[in-house]
């Protein structure tokens, strides 16, 4: 018996033209929402239904393809999403940031700096970067078309108030090419400084939402914020307890049941690829994870 | 005081298919003017506040409004963005429940503070020292700041409401029964603050209201609608004492004497 084959890539070519055709305007107003029609995809919403879609819309035969959830290579999102593409379409797949052409992810922008001709496809929830403060969809795109984002910094005036500092730490909202104010995908705002001017061209989907945004390459993108309370990033006291690395992002690990814990990169790759070269921890850095 | 008129309103009309929700409004609003709308339930008073207020589209007629620029536009004829640009600067609108009016779940700060953010500013410290300095004009407790609106009384709302709609020194504020919904005492103290603020900040105000104590006590002139038109207009007190309209009559003598 022969199994039924499927379309290049899932998705039949009809399909794929249409999500182009969103993707095109997409990167023609940057940070523009596009509405497309999305298609049911055989992994639940809110498994990166969006992402998959553009990635099978992109996809071509010598693309070799990178899939990572929370920065990881080896978590259940990435491998099923990687492994759906072997199938459906038979590209190349790989967890090495140099050698891949596609990106598709979650939660994150790997660590290793995105080169020109590189794509990274975002898997967004939601798209509205408005939505928790203006609840009518309709009264939010009247806002985006005559450029009435004060509500934003309601929303960082409020947790300025309640925190004394700007406590989003993920999905923090950008305005791109001082124009549109674009929701980033939860991605934490460690990330936000590497869309700014990345020679990549940076696709994102939202499948249940129904929108695909865009941001070429070297685009302008400003993490918004007030006057006396710049942006900034997360920082981190110690180095990853794996390969040292710092000013990377750092994802806290449980490893008993009596409080140890270590901090070590939430890129995967970009931590393998620095243990290979001969990087190892300080003896004292594992001093300090033991006696936490 | 200038001679010409900020907002002028021509055969304003409205209608709901055959029926009318009101019809030929004509009148002139000066500049520190405070107009009260009074008539019954279901008069069109309404109607007309939003239909003027651009919150309605309206049938026929016109609305011009002076511009801080000295033109004197009809609001169809501005666009969209400057519509909404004027209601959130130069305009106020003070909701009858603060719920409308207020984000009940952001604190009495930001929402004083949100007409700032809108027109650009971005300094957290000064948006949060004039959101402090009108929070005390409107008899709020500085430290009740970063408070919902939700943890607040019904006359804290209503005031909290007129402070947000203020903060931008708007020259013209749209009030809908402002203290409909309060109890007699806490209405005495939002009509005592909104009668300070409109004379100290030189506001033209156009008020709707079926109490003919907020009108007396509030406006210099008044429109008396009746069935969406307007059946008597003059000053309030000539209105009030001197009633000529047979339904004036009527709504001057039911007031109970105290």
């Amino acid at each position: 018996m022969t199994l039924p084959s499927y379309n290049f890539a899932y998705l039949d070519e009809q399909t794929k033209r249409m999500i182009r055709r969103a993707i095109l305007k997409a990167i023609a107003i940057p940070g523009y929402q596009v509405p497309f029609a999305s298609r049911e995809m055989p992994m639940p919403y809110g498994w990166g239904t969006g992402g998959v879609q553009v990635t099978a819309a992109i996809l071509g035969p010598d693309d070799v393809l990178k899939v990572i959830d929370q920065g990881a290579d080896d978590t259940t999102n990435a491998v099923s999403i990687r492994s759906f593409f072997a199938k459906t379409a038979g590209v190349a797949t790989t967890t090495r940031m140099p050698d891949a052409t596609i990106v598709q992810t979650r939660h994150r922008i790997p660590e290793t700096p995105l080169k020109a001709g590189q794509i990274i496809v975002y898997q967004v929830p939601i798209p509205e970067p408005l939505r928790f403060l203006e609840p009518r969809e309709t009264e939010t795109r009247l806002m985006h078309g005559l450029e009435e984002y004060g509500l934003v910094h309601v929303k960082l005036y409020e947790d300025i108030a309640q925190h004394g500092h700007i406590a989003t730490t993920y999905a923090y909202p950008v305005k791109v090419e001082d124009r549109y104010v674009m929701d980033p995908s939860p991605i934490p705002k460690f990330d936000n400084p590497k869309m700014h001017n990345s020679p990549a061209l940076q696709l994102f989907g939202a499948g249940r939402e129904k929108r695909i945004y865009a941001l070429p390459p070297f685009t302008k993108v400003v993490s918004l914020d007030f006057e006396d309370h710049p942006f900034s990033v997360q920082r981190f006291d110690a180095p990853c307890a794996l390969c040292n690395a710092r000013g990377v992002y750092l994802d806290e690990v449980v490893t008993d049941d009596r409080g140890g814990r270590m901090f070590v990169c939430s890129d995967t790759d970009h931590c393998e690829t620095r243990r290979a070269e001969g990087h190892s921890p300080e003896p004292a850095a594992h001093d300090v994870t033991e006696t936490v | 005081m200038t001679t010409s008129p900020i907002l002028s309103v021509r055969a304003l009309e409205k209608r709901y298919g055959t029926f009318i929700g009101c019809t030929d409004v004509s009148f002139d609003l000066w500049p520190g003017e405070v107009l009260a709308i009074v008539g019954e339930s279901g008069s069109g008073k309404t109607t007309l506040l939003n239909c003027i207020s651009g919150r309605l589209d309206r049938s026929s007629g016109q609305v011009l409004y002076r511009m801080r620029d000295g033109r004197f536009p009809d609001l169809d004829d501005l666009s969209e963005a400057e519509r909404r640009f004027l209601m959130r600067t130069d305009w106020g609108f003070v909701h009858q429940n603060p719920a409308d009016g207020l984000r009940m779940r952001v604190s009495a700060g930001a929402n004083v503070g949100e007409r700032l953010m809108a027109v650009g500013e971005r300094h957290y410290g000064e948006i949060r020292h004039t959101a402090t300095e009108w929070l005390s004009r409107v008899e709020i407790a500085a430290e009740r700041i970063d408070d919902q609106p939700v943890a607040f009384s019904g006359g804290m709302r209503q005031r909290l409401q007129i402070a947000r709609n203020l903060v931008t020194r708007p020259r013209l504020i749209f009030m809908d029964e402002p203290t409909g919904g309060l109890d007699v005492s806490v209405q005495a103290r939002v009509l005592d603050l909104l009668r300070s603020l409109v004379s100290e900040l030189d506001l033209a105000v156009i008020i709707v209201t079926h109490d003919l104590a907020v009108a007396r006590l509030l406006s210099q002139r008044m429109i008396v609608m009746k069935s969406g038109r307007v059946v008597e207009s003059g000053l309030t007190d000539r209105v009030l004492d001197d009633p000529r309209h047979p339904y004036t009559q009527l709504l001057v003598a039911s007031i109970p004497e105290s």
